[in-house]
């Protein structure tokens, strides 16, 4: 019989008790930027937080100097900045959406074809590009032949930021589909065009919802491309061709302005809520699904 | 008997000059069951398939020969069409997962564009639905979804989404074989009803199934058709003795 050494057992359980203590510590470590950041912008930016927030567009230099010394809190809100947003992001994402899902079912359809190879090449380069880059490149293409900063050059600047995310979930979620889906869609003689509408896409459409909402909240929250596009404004803007506000360009003008920094910390909590907000009923119908 | 369908020198392959199905010639007549046996791998699917042009959706595969359908050569026709004649049935249940049970039996008539009246639509659901015995199972619940069925359920209600368009052949490939055997007996015994009304053609590995419910059975091996014609003489005296090995169970 093998003697078995006991004090080599008592280290060993020791070791596997470190290593067990090691993994939640660093785990935790993880998950402490995040809850900091919304510690910090709930401590510094509740007060701002209130009804004209959502309904006001964004106070001038002069109105935030003058609240600041009287000792008040900075008047107005970020309006402006939520519309903007919102006029941007849905036509970024009317011209993304269509687009990256056809796309996607050229690749789920023709997975092994060259040019299926280079487009899905090519989505991975777009992923992989600066925003600011794209952003010159909108400037290029639309600000500078237009003569104008709008509200289309930005939306379609996160477009293009949008696609690849939406072309590659579509991608991916068409190829889970079971082949017997397509076969029999195609067996009672219907077309094709038929079986993609109304038989793959709409069996598809969690795992298409969930991408298409990542996708907004990737794009929610840029910055640097709308900076060369849509410029920004301090009025309430629903033209496409004038220039426009969203509440990221907000953030940073607030930033650069001794008088209005204040405001960084509510908009911020905002904008972070938002996103997360996305996140998290993407998250909600991924497990809806799966379950 | 009519001839409903007629396979002449049909070969095909998956990779250039190796033949899944080789050659192969045979008449089916008209309301009748008509079974494929054979080891797997011998062609039986393959062939099947073929008769309602499946197989295009796989540009590497290869067919030559002739397939008449009425007379008609189907490989020369609009696949479109081809596939409303010969309806086709699949080894696992595979009802639409967002529609409902309804919807699923008019399926065939929303994806082909076909307007119908609600009237219409009403009687092509009762209809179907009870000729695959599903009716009064389901009849309260029809606009619950396809995949909401038991997956006996769900294969007859496949078979009357498939006779919903009301093809000439209905092609089965191992129809019972991801189900339990009450299920099975359920959906032979309406096989042998369904045959008054069109002609049935049948893949399966099951021999005692070909023997319970087919008028004629082809015996497969390798790609070629070793023995076709009445099941009951193919079953007690078979012609051929790599037939003979099959239904004795030396192979397979």
């Amino acid at each position: 019989m093998r003697i078995i050494n006991t004090s080599s057992i008592v280290y060993r359980q020791l070791k596997d008790k470190a290593f067990f203590i090691a993994i939640c510590v660093l785990s935790s470590v993880m998950a402490i930027p995040l809850i900091a950041i919304l510690f910090e912008l709930i401590q510094k930016g509740y007060k701002q937080i209130s009804f004209p927030f959502f309904t006001e567009t964004a106070p001038s230099t002069l109105d935030a100097m003058m609240a600041k010394s009287a000792g008040e809190l900075i008047p107005g809100g970020i309006v402006n900045g939520i519309t903007g947003t919102l006029l941007i992001v849905s036509i970024a994402a009317l011209i993304a959406i269509p687009t990256g899902i056809l796309g996607g079912v050229y690749l789920a359809e023709k997975p092994k074809s060259i040019f299926s190879t280079i487009v899905r090449f090519l989505t991975e380069l777009i992923q992989g590009t600066p925003s600011i880059i794209i952003g010159v490149i909108a400037y290029a293409w639309i600000v500078v032949p237009f003569g104008s900063y709008s509200a289309i050059a930005g939306s379609i600047a996160l477009a293009i930021m949008m696609l690849p995310l939406i072309v590659r979930s579509t991608e991916e979620t068409l190829k889970m589909l079971p082949r017997s889906l397509k076969e029999a869609g195609l067996a009672l003689g219907s077309s094709y065009t038929n079986v993609v509408l109304k038989v793959l896409l709409p069996s598809a459409f969690n795992g298409l919802f969930t991408g298409i909402l990542l996708a907004i909240s990737r794009v929610t929250g840029e910055t640097a491309p709308l900076m060369l596009t849509a410029l920004g404004s301090t009025v309430i803007n629903w033209d496409i061709n004038n220039p426009t506000s969203s509440v990221s360009l907000l953030i940073w003008e607030f930033y650069n302005d001794p008088y209005l920094i204040d405001l960084i910390w509510s908009s911020s909590l905002f904008l972070l809520l938002l996103i997360l907000a996305l996140n998290l009923i993407a998250k909600y119908i991924v497990q809806r699904t799966s379950r | 008997m009519n001839h409903i369908l007629e396979l002449k020198d049909l070969s095909i392959s998956y990779t250039p000059g190796k033949f899944a199905v080789n050659k192969v010639c045979a008449t089916i007549e008209e309301n009748s069951i008509t079974a494929i046996m054979g080891p797997s791998g011998c062609g039986k699917s393959t062939l099947l398939r073929a008769i309602n042009r499946m197989h295009e959706l796989y540009p590497d595969i290869k067919i030559s020969g002739e397939i008449l359908l009425k007379g008609n050569n189907i490989l020369q026709m609009n696949p479109m069409i081809v596939r409303r004649m010969a309806g086709m049935v699949f080894q696992h249940p595979n009802p639409f997962p967002t529609m409902s049970i309804a919807n699923n039996v008019l399926a065939g008539y929303n994806l082909n564009g076909i307007k119908l009246s609600k009237g219409g639509k009403e009687e092509i659901v009762e209809s179907c639905l009870s000729s695959v015995g599903l009716w009064n199972e389901v009849k309260d619940s029809l606009n619950k979804m396809g995949t909401f069925l038991s997956g006996g359920q769900q294969q007859r209600l496949c078979i009357a989404r498939a006779l919903a368009l009301k093809p000439d052949v209905l092609l089965m490939d191992e129809p019972t074989s991801a189900l339990d055997p009450i299920a099975t007996n359920r959906i032979e015994e309406l096989l042998l009803e369904l045959k008054k009304q069109l002609t049935i053609i049948i893949v399966t590995h099951n021999m005692s199934q070909a023997a319970r419910i087919s008028d004629h059975s082809m015996f497969m091996y390798l790609g070629d058709l070793i023995e076709y014609g009445n099941t009951e003489q193919m079953f007690t005296n078979p012609k051929d003795k790599k037939t003979e090995e099959y239904l004795n169970g030396q192979f397979g």
